[in-house]
């Protein structure tokens, strides 16, 4: 029998370490039993965290959800003691189907393939699982003009959003001629949002080591930088364990199997800079630059890392590389539509029923990953929109929910394919309110290096911030269109030239809401503050005094069994009455 | 000969030299390792310690705060005891955390940013905690607090004020 706790950081943070604590008091008081423990990563349903697997002699796999202490104790005593599965807990088993089962129904896993399956701080596990086999075949069967040749005919986009064919951008890195080269892995995952490269990384880190190893074969560099995210603590702990074990191995440092071909690999941790995920703000932060980007020409494949010819892939791009190499470029462009090949890793968030880290095959419609995969709105409330992309993305509202999730496809709808994350939004958000809160983040981002950018922003989010709080005028809209247009036009990098996006698609797709904060005064959505007004209906109070005990400003007054009034000049708005209310009395307009 | 004031130096700049020794390697490109070291040492960016940085590396003190104040991570201020870190990523903020925020600066009754003048909290926002799945979400030291409403984050802090005072 083996207990297998996932703890990647969702895991972590839903309480994972106690109920590992748990388990092992109770393998510990039972010594009589033969029972094993085990750690993996991400297994995808972060829904319902913490997540346990039981693996019992047989090999079938029964994985519980939602588990806490008094869980962990129930299913030791009954499934690994008694050998009878506590059903009520159960959301998948090898042995019978459960409704979780569609959550995995229309997904395809390449990158995700050992996530939540192996122990990521185990290399025996993951080389069980194939890894380093591309790396090998790579070394021994094939030139790196090979290689670079197969990674083309994947038809592999680069993951991190912009989409730039992965094999062409390591022939341009290839072409110089120098002595000294670097291949960098971009792991600035910065999209408020999105966290599918943290969990790849903390769930399969040799993924991404062998992804960085063939691509600096097939480039000419001997060495390679990991631009990690120093908010991602468990990620960058578990790659310098990788790190050590495939240097143990010999899959990393001098003649690395025999082959003569060296390779070191160091982490760089980032220091909190959105723009760093930029490829040449990436390369000066690396060099102890402040994170600016810098004018291309000459790009990184000329002149990069310490003005050498680098490359820069992103996470999801590298972990997709063993794959490729080991089962070919055709298995791989067996999966996609005609121009983009392979599969995706979304970030499933927001107001979804099932959110979690999903890997679809590009080309399936939006609505099967929110609603088939998504299984809809976590509130039952009607869908709205679907914000992809993040700061540099857009919102794609419900009316085009049968768009397929394709670079292309994406593109005309004023989204983009993006990092992958997916924010979905049910109808109690307001769209200008989410144009704002983008525009905030990308306006606090900007390094301040091209004025379009560092001002622009600043004048869109003024205009954002005063239609929210009901000042907006009617020219508003049009002075939000030009400036988005000349702030696109006039910045040197990917966050100025994509910043206006989020205004923009909410401006075609919900252009009557920004009319009804301005004209109106009103926010349909009943979020801007400065807009509502919470009420309490005098017919339907019974004066039960919750909400008056739970006003954190104390601005409900009544007796007893007497309707309560909300005193309007102290109320803050933050529709703690209108939550606590039992009799659905209080209404908000 | 020794002073006590010169003991009491030598030990402050005890971790300073010992992140030198180990992480500075004479290039430029170690300085914002260097920098995190420093700040996990002394929890900020002392002006002393950047100033001693400086005469150590032949980096310009002025580059040295250009590239300390670019980058979020760098406090150049002192915090309290325990730093509440609230998230204000997209799924966060669809979920309402700008409410929960509200209701914390209401209870501590400091700006964001601000520490409380007990220096037991201090208040930041940050971009993305990552575990969406759980928005709205707070981390208070190590520790993690999800689904949020304002109303649980005010218990959350009334109840470690409790035990604060109980030990």
């Amino acid at each position: 029998m083996k207990i297998i706790i996932g703890l990647g950081s969702c895991g972590i943070a839903a309480g994972g370490l106690k109920v590992k604590e748990e388990f092992l008091r109770l393998v510990q008081g039972n010594p009589g039993a033969d029972v094993t423990m085990a750690e993996t990563g991400c297994m995808g349903m972060c829904y319902k965290e913490v997540m346990v697997e039981i693996v019992d002699n047989d090999g079938n796999s029964t994985i519980y959800g939602e588990v806490n202490e008094d869980r962990a104790r129930q299913i030791f005593e009954s499934h690994v003691l008694a050998g009878k599965p506590v059903t009520e807990f159960i959301v998948r088993s090898s042995t019978q189907e459960t409704e979780h089962d569609s959550f995995f129904a229309k997904q395809e896993r390449i990158v995700l393939a050992r996530c939540g399956h192996i122990d990521p701080e185990s290399i025996d596990e993951a080389l069980q699982w194939d890894a380093y086999k591309g790396l090998e075949k790579a070394l021994k069967e094939m030139t790196p003009d090979e290689v670079i040749e197969e990674v083309l005919k994947s038809g592999l986009k680069g993951r991190g959003g912009a989409g730039f064919p992965t094999g062409q951008k390591w022939k341009f890195a290839r072409a110089p001629q120098s002595e000294k080269k670097y291949i960098i892995c971009n792991a600035d995952e910065g999209d408020p949002g999105a966290f599918m490269d943290r969990s790849v990384l903390e769930g399969d880190p040799h993924a991404v080591l062998e992804g960085l190893l063939i691509g600096g074969y097939a480039i000419g560099a001997d060495e390679g930088y990991i631009y990690c995210r120093a908010e991602y603590p468990i990620a960058i702990k578990r790659l310098n364990i990788a790190i050590e074990q495939a240097k143990a191995r010999g899959f990393l440092g001098n003649n690395i199997l025999g082959t003569g071909f060296n390779f070191n690999i160091k982490i760089t941790e980032g220091a909190g800079a959105f723009v760093c995920g930029e490829e040449t703000a990436l390369i000066a932060s690396i060099e102890g630059q402040r994170g600016m980007p810098r004018m291309r020409p000459p790009f990184p494949a000329n002149k990069g890392l310490f003005s050498k010819p680098s490359n820069i892939n992103n996470v999801e791009t590298l972990a997709n590389i063993g794959w490729i190499i080991r089962n070919g470029a055709d298995a791989f462009a067996s999966f996609g539509t005609a121009k983009s090949k392979g599969t995706k890793v979304f970030a499933l968030a927001g107001k979804i029923a099932r959110g979690g880290l999903v890997e679809v095959p590009i080309g399936i419609p939006l609505k099967d990953i929110i609603f088939d995969i998504g299984g809809g709105t976590a509130s039952g409330k009607a869908f709205k929109a679907v914000q992809m992309g993040g700061p540099s993305g857009g919102c794609i509202p419900a009316s085009l929910i049968d768009t397929t999730v394709d670079y292309e496809e994406l593109n005309a709808t004023g989204a983009i394919m993006g990092s992958g994350g997916m924010i979905v939004m049910d109808e109690d958000n307001c769209m200008v309110d989410i144009a704002r809160y983008f525009l905030n983040f990308t306006q606090s981002e900007s390094c301040g290096k091209c004025t379009y950018c560092k001002i622009g922003t600043k004048r869109m989010l003024e205009i954002l911030t005063r239609i929210t709080e009901g000042n907006g005028a009617e020219e508003d809209i049009n002075k939000l269109l030009e400036l988005a247009e000349q702030i696109k036009k006039n910045s040197l990098c990917g966050l100025g030239q994509t910043a206006p996006n989020p205004v923009l698609t909410t401006l075609r797709y919900f252009r009557d809401e920004y009319e009804a904060h301005i004209r109106d005064k009103k926010c349909p959505a009943k979020q801007c503050k400065a807009l509502i007004k919470f009420t309490i209906n005098q017919d339907k109070c019974v004066g039960c005094t919750l909400c008056a005990k739970n006003c954190p400003v104390k601005c409900i007054s009544g007796a007893v069994k007497t309707p309560h009034t909300i005193d309007q000049s102290i109320c803050t708005k933050c529709g703690t009455c209108k939550a606590v209310c039992k009799f659905g009395a209080v209404s908000v307009d | 000969m020794s002073c006590n004031n010169c003991q009491g130096e030598s030990k402050y700049f005890e971790a300073f030299e010992r992140i030198m020794a180990e992480h500075y390697h004479g290039s430029e490109s170690d300085l914002i390792p260097i920098l995190q070291k420093l700040q996990g040492a002394y929890g900020y960016l002392p002006k002393d310690i950047i100033t001693r940085l400086s005469e150590r590396t032949g980096i310009f003190s002025t580059q040295i705060m250009g590239v300390a104040t670019f980058y979020s991570q760098f406090r150049l201020q002192p915090t309290g005891e325990k730093t509440i870190k609230i998230c204000f990523g997209t799924a966060c903020h669809v979920n309402g955390a700008e409410k929960v925020a509200d209701a914390l600066c209401d209870e501590l009754k400091i700006e964001m940013g601000g520490t409380t003048p007990d220096n037991k909290f201090t208040l930041e926002s940050v971009a993305c905690l990552g575990c969406c799945s759980l928005a709205p979400v707070m981390m208070i030291g190590d520790e993690t607090y999800g689904r949020l409403t304002p109303d649980k984050a005010r218990k959350i802090i009334r109840e470690l004020y409790a035990k604060g005072d109980q030990a």
